[in-house]
């Protein structure tokens, strides 16, 4: 009993910072004058910054540290009961599954510069490589679409280690210029060949698994049918989980480690016998294996894809929301996502120069707050463990 | 060539140029097995460059390197880790971020599993092994730097210099290397931290058997203090060697360091 109750009070400020954020996102989507959302954009901040001054945040992140799997079951709830308010309301079913596949994108990267220090810019090319497989295989092939998701990936991983050997041979900033190029190159690949559709682009097949039609609407009994959005958003947020744990349990392991030498100093991670190649290799594949996986369900859900959604500003924004996030962070890249996708959506005065407003915002983000919003915090290997 | 009679580390002229400026000429210097060798001369005569080389950091331009009888000349960096060359670098370069324990494993590298299965999936096993290396660390933190035993978890910005440079020392030890290269371990101390780290020098070698440590050091007293024989360098020449009243004494000696005409 005893036990049971200090749990809860230990919970309490997770539960509670997370109903509030479910209860807000759920009131942001659905206020539909451009004065509610401003006026809830301005809560929002207002509210986050009390929160901070007066130590609530800093006690809802130790409620996360100390009860990680409790919580991380509660964010799970939380999206799904987003995505069972608006069952019938397709654009934000859209938004939440958009948020849902920039995030395992980002967690891609993530491995790659926020732990390795690999910088990419060429995100939305390796994304692209994943939305054209998916292209590819759904309209010419039978390969089952649980396949399609990870030959995406694959595809990714193998073109991308093509560019392996210039940005092994270059460090930091010279291995953005390589990954600049492909970018670039990239796009205007896909605009002159005609066999992958020329600047018109492709349709992709919807996602079918084991006969279960995702772009069919759900329809139970006779007066329940909801978005055939909801669908993907299920599945993308079950991909979500699998990218997530993958991406902390490589964190918290030696390997994780590894990464972190590398970044911080590779002449000294040399000397202790650490193969700089060999991690770099491993962020750099997986971390493209994520992307190209997040692009081959965007591109079913989607059903159609052109050149133009993978253009280099594509690239910023993945990488901008890590930057912005909180290099290292993966719930940091939950964070910026959310902002960096749905409040240009929301608030459509800003639409037009939402590229102006996020190069302004990763600038006042690296001046002002370097570590990004949700700073990593100090390693950790085991979840709640504690030196005795 | 008997094993006995050749020193552990030895070098064979070796020389390093950089473009037109010979940092390292011609170096004939040996290692005695469980010996502290000094190494000494003015700043830019060639001490860091010839830990960088023997490290693997830079190649040679010529001559050998010859460890433990083999010919280490021009290994990788890891090669050369894997052979038993642990070293400390002139300016601090933990990684100051990330607790003593997380430095500490990343000296203890090459005897952690870094099998991706083992680290992904066989979480059990990894917990086996971190809680293995964990007490390893505790145990070597506590001989040489007791204080931080219990603050293996914090980071490392935190901590003053010289906890720092101790930090340093456990990571290169914890690999268990034969050969040991401190490069100015005394650089920005105080005296009084600068006698402790002697006294941690003297008790490394005592606790660890059959170590053998080369010191670069700037301070004639650590040098006199700590060390069996020293060799001087001067515009990366050798110009003296022996113990080190024997050096002080020497007349090329003083001219390098003071100008002596």
């Amino acid at each position: 009993m005893r036990r049971a109750r200090s749990l809860l009070a230990s919970l309490l400020p997770g539960l509670v910072s997370a109903a509030g954020v479910t209860v807000y996102v759920i009131l942001l989507m659905s206020v539909e004058s451009q004065a509610g959302v401003v006026a809830l954009l301005a809560a929002g901040v207002l509210a986050v910054l009390a929160a901070a001054r007066f130590g609530a945040v800093a006690r809802v992140a130790r409620a996360f540290a100390e009860q990680e799997n409790y919580l991380n079951l509660m964010v799970i709830l939380a999206v799904l009961a987003v995505t069972g308010f608006f069952y019938e309301d397709h654009f934000v079913l859209l938004m939440v599954t958009t948020v849902i596949v920039y995030v395992i994108a980002c967690l891609g990267l993530n491995l790659q510069f926020g732990y390795s220090g690999v910088l990419n810019f060429a995100g939305a090319a390796f994304f692209g490589i994943g939305c054209y497989t998916a292209a590819v295989l759904t309209m010419n092939t039978p390969v089952p679409h649980l396949v399609v998701l990870l030959a995406g990936g694959v595809m990714a991983a193998v073109i991308g280690s093509l560019l392996i050997l210039p940005v092994l041979r270059t460090r930091s900033h010279y291995s953005a210029v390589v990954t600049i190029a492909f970018s670039l190159l990239f796009k205007i690949f896909l605009e002159v060949n005609d066999t992958l559709g020329g600047p018109q682009g492709l349709r992709v097949a919807g996602m079918n698994v084991l006969g279960w039609e995702f772009n069919d609407d759900i329809e139970i009994g006779e007066d329940f049918e909801a978005a055939f959005y909801v669908s993907y958003a299920v599945v993308g947020l079950i991909l979500l989980v699998l990218a997530f744990a993958l991406v902390r349990r490589l964190e918290r392991s030696w390997i994780g480690l590894n990464m972190d030498a590398v970044r911080l100093d590779e002449t000294a991670a040399a000397c202790f016998g650490l193969s700089i190649v060999r991690w770099k290799i491993t962020a750099f594949t997986l971390g493209n294996f994520l992307i190209g996986v997040a692009g081959a369900f965007y591109a079913m859900m989607i059903g159609f894809i052109a050149p133009t959604n993978f253009t280099f500003g594509d690239s910023l924004i993945l990488v901008s929301i890590v930057l912005l996030g909180g290099m290292g962070n993966p719930w940091g890249l939950v964070v910026a996502t959310v902002i960096l996708i749905i409040v240009p959506e929301k608030l459509q005065a800003i639409q037009e120069y939402r590229f102006l407003l996020f190069a302004a915002l990763v600038i006042l983000i690296l001046l002002f707050r370097p570590a990004g919003l949700l700073p990593r915090q100090l390693r950790t290997y085991l979840p709640g463990w504690q030196p005795r | 060539m008997s094993d006995a009679a050749q020193g552990l580390l030895v070098s064979h002229d070796l020389t390093k140029r950089f473009g037109g400026l010979l940092a390292v000429d011609s170096l004939e210097l040996e290692a005695r097995r469980g010996e502290i060798l000094g190494l000494i001369g003015p700043n830019g005569s060639g001490k860091t460059t010839f830990f960088n080389v023997v490290t693997g950091i830079y190649p040679a331009s010529a001559g050998r390197v010859l460890f433990d009888g083999e010919d280490i000349t021009n290994l990788s960096p890891q090669a050369i880790c894997r052979a038993g060359i642990a070293r400390t670098f002139q300016r601090s370069r933990l990684s100051l971020s990330l607790s003593i324990f997380d430095n500490l494993m990343i000296g203890n590298h090459l005897r952690l599993n870094q099998g991706l299965w083992f680290n992904l999936v066989r979480r059990q096993a990894f917990e086996r092994e971190f809680e293995e290396n964990v007490a390893r660390a505790r145990e070597l933190v506590k001989v040489f730097a007791p204080p931080l035993a219990d603050r293996m978890f914090e980071a490392v910005t935190g901590f003053p210099m010289i906890d720092r440079r101790r930090i340093e020392i456990c990571r290169a030890l914890i690999s268990r290397p034969k050969l040991l290269l401190l490069d100015e371990p005394s650089a920005g101390m105080t005296r009084e931290e600068m006698t402790e780290l002697m006294d941690d020098i003297l008790e490394i070698k005592e606790h660890v058997e059959d170590l053998t440590i080369i010191i670069i050091e700037h301070e004639m007293g650590v040098i006199e203090r700590v060390t069996n024989n020293c060799v001087v360098l001067n515009f990366g020449q050798k110009i003296c060697e022996g113990t080190y009243q024997g050096v002080a004494a020497d007349r090329l000696v003083q001219e390098a360091y003071l100008g002596i005409e």
